[in-house]
């Protein structure tokens, strides 16, 4: 518990009738990579919401940052500017008037604090982060021009100019091509490398999972079902129960994907 | 040129009261186009209509009533579109069928002439009082202010409310804000251009302005900009042939809409993303 930078007690969340988190409990230490993955509907993107304060916790208790989350603690609001989200892929109207350096500076924003404008520093960082993720080419594009590979990059971009403390990336390789995917995940591996974040990465794709994550939790049902290193928690047999599909199977598709 | 027309006390109230809607209500516009929920605006307006006609039957300030019942479609409407869990189109086209039978409904029920509800259906730009013309000035101002003191938590929520929320803006309030804002303007509205004809001043001018620019500050003043003209145009139209002066204000936002389409640098983007994918077969 010491110096854990996220500490879930327990955690049950429901929408209405649908109980998302059935109880779950997982501590997170600074610095941590860790790979989420299970099925649709585990409740690994409920896990995301509740760390960023807009989850709405029934029961437990959750700690991030040094911070008690819910139980009319505040608004969230500020524990969420300490905390970056990259969600997957949005659809974005092509004429939707925001290009994507403003997008990039919507990070900036929430720490900016109201009534303030972006000031000179605040530009820097945002063409800081666009050189980072190789977008400063099309920095003056309207977003919705971008492909789906480019528009996540500025989502990761936007994040790290919020200056998080917390990276959380709920599936941001979803409907990306096979290549667009590959290099998200170098340049978030790269960017957990360089920045000392504690990154939480969430995908039910196994080929979409950053290779060398510190750990990896499996969640199945709204439960934490089983963690441990990639070693010990991506085996044929674990994931043959976790998505419910025999054993031989899982090690054909997995076997066809490595060759593919 | 006849220029007698700027020298009458109402001609002068009318252009007044064209310039100050004309930005209000465009500067609505473009929350209404870029968060995809004109129907809302439409049902929002029709709540006020009923709210004006609810007033004008029990006999109290009827832009009292409209305002009331606008902020009450905003209660119903804003959970609808912040959670997303009904269908927004159905439920919102539910209230503003609703709304528009209860409007008709009070019409019914009103004692003696229905002139004073046909006005407020209408709208009659010509026979603003002073009050009306300060109140509306407020509406703009308050607008206005508003959006240039809040311009970037606007866009980014505008742009996408979960990420504004996600970085730390209160991008619930300023939904609700915005509904708030679009109500008042309605209701500040209500008498002049009338509340059947309201939504197309909300939404043509910034439809128009959607077509021309990639930039959002660009196109909060390119609306306001259409939305002065339209009521101004339409105001010069109405005097000189003696028509509708309501009725031409919407005619000439849609013509200036179409123009805008006709020159819109947007159209080429469409045609380039139909472009098929050339396959590479060697």
């Amino acid at each position: 518990m010491s110096d854990s930078i996220i500490s879930i007690k327990d955690a049950v969340v429901s929408f209405r009738e649908d109980i998302a988190l059935r109880g779950v409990s997982l501590e997170v230490q600074s610095g941590e990579f860790i790979g989420i993955v299970g099925p649709n509907g585990a409740g690994k993107t409920t896990i995301l919401t509740v760390l960023n304060g807009i989850g709405k916790l029934r029961h437990g208790r959750v700690r991030v940052l040094g911070q008690l989350i819910g139980n009319g603690n505040g608004n969230g609001h500020g524990l969420r500017k300490r905390v970056g989200y990259v969600a997957q892929l949005q659809n974005i109207d092509p004429r939707m008037p925001v290009n994507v350096r403003e997008v990039v500076m919507m990070g900036r924003y929430g720490a900016m604090g109201i009534f303030h404008r972006p000031g000179k520093a605040d530009w820097k960082i945002v063409d800081e982060m666009l050189d980072l993720v190789g977008m400063t080419h099309l920095g003056s594009r309207p977003i919705g021009h971008l492909s789906g590979g480019e528009q996540q990059r500025v989502a990761i971009a936007r994040c790290l100019a919020q200056k998080p403390e917390i990276l959380l990336l709920d599936e941001p390789t979803a409907s990306l091509d096979w290549r667009a995917k590959s290099d998200i995940l170098e340049l978030v591996r790269l960017i957990h490398d360089t920045s000392g974040l504690t990154t939480l990465f969430v995908t039910h794709d196994l080929s979409a999972l950053p290779v060398a994550c510190d750990r990896i939790v499996l969640m199945k049902e709204g439960l934490i079902w089983s963690q441990g290193t990639t070693v010990t928690q991506l085996t044929d047999e674990k994931l043959s129960v976790l998505y419910d599909i025999p054993v031989d199977i899982v090690r054909r598709r997995r076997e066809q994907e490595v060759t593919a | 040129m006849d220029f007698s027309i700027f020298g009458y006390q109402f001609m002068q109230n009318a252009i007044l009261t064209g310039v100050l809607g004309g930005i209000a209500c465009s500067i609505i516009g473009v929350f209404v186009v870029l968060m995809h929920m004109p129907f809302i605006g439409v049902a929002m307006s029709h709540a006020a209509f009923a709210g004006a006609m609810l007033g004008l039957w029990l006999g109290f300030n009827p832009l009292l009533g409209a305002f009331l019942v606008s902020l009450l479609a905003a209660a119903i409407v804003g959970p609808l579109a912040d959670r997303g869990e009904l269908s927004p189109d159905t439920s919102v086209g539910i209230i503003f069928s609703l709304m528009l039978g209860l409007s008709f409904l009070f019409i019914g029920l009103m004692p003696g002439t229905k002139s004073s509800a046909l006005e407020l259906l209408w709208g009659s730009i010509l026979t603003n009082t002073r009050g009306d013309i300060i109140l509306l000035a407020i509406v703009a101002a308050v607008i206005v202010g508003l959006v240039v003191l809040f311009f970037k938590e606007i866009q980014a929520t505008i742009f996408n409310r979960d990420m504004a929320l996600s970085v730390g803006i209160p991008a619930t309030i300023i939904l609700y804000g915005i509904l708030f804002l679009t109500g008042a303007t309605i209701t500040a509205t209500l008498r002049s251009i009338g509340g059947i004809l309201i939504f197309s001043l909300i939404l043509n001018p910034a439809a128009a302005a959607y077509q021309l620019t990639y930039s959002m500050k660009k196109m909060f003043v390119l609306s306001a900009l259409f939305g002065v003209l339209s009521s101004l145009i339409g105001l010069f139209l109405s005097y000189y042939f003696d028509l509708p002066s309501g009725a031409t204000i919407v005619v000439t936002s849609s013509i200036v809409f179409l123009i805008a389409v006709i020159f819109s640098p947007k159209r080429k983007v469409k045609r380039w993303q139909q472009k098929p994918v050339q396959e590479n077969i060697t």
